[in-house]
């Protein structure tokens, strides 16, 4: 839990020596409080404060990074809500593999390979976790000549791991998992190998003991497994793990999450509870983008940071080529709006210049509503971008949703035609193939 | 190590809010379903009991619509076409509770009609929307409301712009209320006070955030539950009810769930995927605290019917 200036205070010398820059401790104090300084810029804090104060800025989820040739975060999280603050590093979907199924290599290049774009950003899975029912090194090796994202190696035997968590030489693995029988060989492999460990147990007192004699042992990257018979167990546990660790400061379960969907009745309801519900890792049973990418999508929406739309550029763009007989399609510069009509438009593959108005990033009914998209900014949008330029056949689309303003923008724009379109993307290039002549 | 569980003790908690007459209670329908009464955050069984679990409606309409996807019509099939039919299946296929849409194209009688046969093919309580224009909703919710005296039904869609007439006539043959505010928890609370200040007592009032789809706004709507929930269970009286949203509406508008054709390979079986997009939009807003969610697919009423089960037993 971070601490207050004065609580600080009351860790720095005292002296009032002025050489960190501030007239007195207690203003450096208040400027660390805030993190606007470093603490080393006082040269004379005590050993033993100092190691107090990095206890207390530690994070209260300790961040775990899972890497190969790409990484993947989880913990560092500090709300219990998302409209207080923000989520931040987004739940990483693993997809599950058998080490003894024959066509390894396939699935793992098809899943390897998956990229799905969402409102312009391009989303993958995160890694692959190996299940050790066949030769595991064997699989391990497979895998590496196809895929370079982070692995998670479910196994409790010593000997396999070893020789496998020794063909990931500069990685950072995720072990699973050690429970009250086998956690001791286990944290010394985790060790050797710089490799975050997953602890398991049926009870919040039995998964602080695991990371207390773990940590004893050296090892500091942890990774909760929480069991749970159904999805209302393991939320209770979740929640309460998450409260534990952000609220009363208990650092033995200050360790993201990992859940497992894919042992769940229903995987898809399961995932996306635990992607909600605090979840840093998820690991599902197959690769199917027909479950994927809502999941990826749902991550995406629950992470987004809730002070901040995301956004588009304000301007006129230019889909497909167009020329001075192509039509002046009008929206806003939400990003959700601005795909859905790039998206559409681009596939449909007809020319039209895209004029994306300044809404403050909202949808086109939630600007029109709230007075950030009506005739005037749309007409100032039409003149600033200088439209009129580009084009010598002078025709707007507005989105059917707001086939009020037609009127108003006549006016405004007394030498354009101004025509209403369909209300939903979807159907904007049958309209513009049938309407548009 | 012995580990305290922390809980949270709210001083308030949800009023209980019950859909559907019995004859015993001057009705037809064959139960009533009651939904509200928690006193903590959703599922957190260990800091308060949870007396009603959320339930599913099934959204009807009062004629064949003709922008629905191909895989609802698979769905529902011949059924579409006769609403008391329609409502039969959806019965079968699990609902609690039969949402009845009407459209622009009704008049009062068909209205009246429709609604009536629906009362007598099922025994399900009953939540029946407007086509969502002022002078139509009034045009024709009143009568339904009248011919329908005593079952308790919940007349929708109560907005700031329509609601004196829907209230009126709620309070005046025992129905209840769907009263939607667009995803602001002043907005609700407004609205509920406003209703309120009519004389319905709050036992007769559902309160519907709006939602989206997810990909298309659900986030919003997912951290206004949550603070509207939070607001309630910390002693804000006018908060404290039972939430309805409508993630079958929102879900089959996109073009995830319309389209099977032409769209990016990534996006994987247009089935499965179509059904996930209802079911996990619905699942996030049950674990934000929806107490009513209503669906069009069978399928997502099955899925979100099992997630339900297992979120409320302990
Ligand atoms: C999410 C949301 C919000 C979010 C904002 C999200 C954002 N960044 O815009 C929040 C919670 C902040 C919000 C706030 C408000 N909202 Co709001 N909101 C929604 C919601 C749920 C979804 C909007 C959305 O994202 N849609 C997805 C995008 C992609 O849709 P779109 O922009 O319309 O684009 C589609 C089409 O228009 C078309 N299209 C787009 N461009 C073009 C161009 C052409 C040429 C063509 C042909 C087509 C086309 O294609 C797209 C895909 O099909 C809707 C209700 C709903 N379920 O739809 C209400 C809604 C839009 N909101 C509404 C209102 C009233 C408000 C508020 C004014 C409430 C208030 N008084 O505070 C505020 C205003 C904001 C403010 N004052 O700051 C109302 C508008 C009512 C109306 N018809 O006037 C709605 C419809 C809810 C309702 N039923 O009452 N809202
Ligand atoms: S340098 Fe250290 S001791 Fe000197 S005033 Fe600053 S905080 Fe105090």
């Amino acid at each position: 839990m971070a601490l207050a200036g004065i609580q600080i205070y009351k860790l720095l010398p005292q002296t009032n020596c002025k050489e960190c820059g501030f007239p007195t401790c207690l203003a450096f104090a208040m400027k660390l409080a805030a993190k606007q300084v470093e603490l080393s810029a006082c040269p004379y804090v005590s050993d033993a404060s100092k190691k107090q104060l990095a206890e207390s800025a530690a994070p209260p989820i300790r961040l775990i990074t899972l890497k190969a040739g790409s990484e993947v975060k989880a913990g560092n999280e500090v709300v219990m809500f998302r409209h207080e603050k923000s989520f931040y590093n987004k739940t990483g979907l693993f997809i599950r593999v058998k080490a003894s199924d024959p066509d390894l290599a396939k699935k793992v290049t098809a899943a390897d390979a998956y990229k799905v774009n969402y409102v312009g950003m391009d989303f993958s899975i995160d890694g692959f976790a190996i299940e050790a029912d066949g030769d595991l090194t064997a699989a391990v090796k497979t895998i590496r000549t196809v895929s370079k994202r982070p692995l998670i190696l479910m196994t409790k035997d010593s000997a396999l791991l070893d020789s496998s968590l020794s063909l990931l030489a500069g990685e950072s693995a995720l072990i699973y998992a050690a429970d009250a029988s086998n956690y001791e060989p286990l944290a010394d492999l985790a060790k050797k190998y710089k490799a975050a460990l997953v602890v398991k147990s049926d009870s919040l007192d039995g998964l602080a003991d695991l990371t207390k004699n773990i940590q004893a042992k050296g090892v500091e990257d942890m990774v909760l497994d929480l069991g749970g018979r159904n999805m209302g167990e393991w939320l209770a546990r979740s929640t309460q793990v998450r409260k534990l660790a952000i609220k009363s400061n208990l650092r033995a379960l200050g360790y993201p999450v990992i859940a497992f969907p894919c042992d769940a009745k229903d995987e898809g309801v399961a995932a996306a509870q635990a992607i909600a519900k605090y979840a840093g890792f998820v690991v599902l049973s197959e690769f199917k983008p027909e479950l994927l990418y809502p999941l990826l999508v749902l991550r995406e929406n629950i992470y987004t940071d809730p002070q901040k739309p995301i956004q588009v550029q304000p301007g006129i763009y230019e889909i497909n080529s167009p020329n001075p007989e192509s039509p002046v399609l009008v929206t806003t510069n939400f990003s959700i709006t601005y795909f859905s009509v790039a998206n559409e438009v681009e596939g449909s593959g007809l020319p039209a210049w895209l004029v994306v108005t300044d809404a403050e990033g909202m949808s086109v009914l939630t600007a029109w509503a709230a007075g950030k998209f009506d005739a005037e900014r749309i007409a100032k949008a039409i003149k600033t971008f200088d439209v009129a330029s580009k084009v010598s056949k002078k025709r707007i689309v507005l989105p059917g949703h707001v086939a009020v303003l037609s009127g108003e923008l006549e006016e405004e724009l007394p030498d354009w035609e101004i025509r209403v379109g369909p209300r939903e993307a979807v159907d904007l290039p049958a309209f513009m193939k049938q309407a548009l002549n | 190590m012995p580990i305290e569980i922390p809980k949270d003790k709210w001083p308030g908690s949800i009023k209980i809010v019950t859909i559907g007459a019995t004859s015993a209670e001057g009705g037809t329908r064959t139960k009533s379903i009651s939904v509200g009464g928690q006193a903590s955050m959703p599922y957190l069984h260990y800091e308060a009991p949870m007396p009603n679990k959320p339930v599913i409606a099934i959204e009807i309409k009062s004629r064949k619509p003709d922008d629905w996807s191909p895989l609802l019509v698979e769905a529902w099939g011949e059924t579409m076409a006769e609403p008391a039919q329609w409502a039969k299946k959806a019965d079968e296929a699990g609902a609690d509770i039969i949402v009845v849409a009407l459209t622009l194209a009704d008049s009062p009688e068909d209205a009246v009609r429709v609604v009536k046969s629906v009362l007598s093919a099922t025994g399900l309580p009953l939540i029946v929307w407007g086509p969502g224009q002022v002078e139509k909703d009034n045009e024709l919710l009143v009568p339904v409301s009248e011919a329908t005296n005593g079952e308790k039904i919940v007349l929708g869609i109560c907005e700031d712009k329509n609601y004196r007439t829907i209230v009126a006539t709620a309070m005046a043959n025992g129905h209840l209320v769907q009263a939607r505010t667009p995803m602001d928890v002043n907005l609700s609370k407004q609205l509920n006070i406003l209703i309120s200040d009519m004389g319905m007592p709050k036992e007769r009032i559902l309160m519907d955030p709006t939602t989206g789809a997810l990909g298309y706004g659900i986030e919003y709507g997912y951290s206004v539950m949550e603070r509207l929930r939070l607001a309630a269970l910390q002693g804000d009286a006018m908060t404290q009810l039972p939430m309805i949203v409508t993630p079958g509406y929102e879900t089959w508008k996109t073009k995830e769930s319309k389209i099977g054709e032409g769209v990016p390979e990534g996006w994987g079986d247009w089935k499965a995927r179509a059904i996930n997009w209802e079911t996990l939009t619905a699942i996030a807003l049950v674990e934000s605290g929806a107490d009513i969610v209503v669906l069009r697919h069978p399928e997502s009423v099955k899925r979100v019917k099992g997630a339900i089960e297992e979120l409320v037993t302990v």
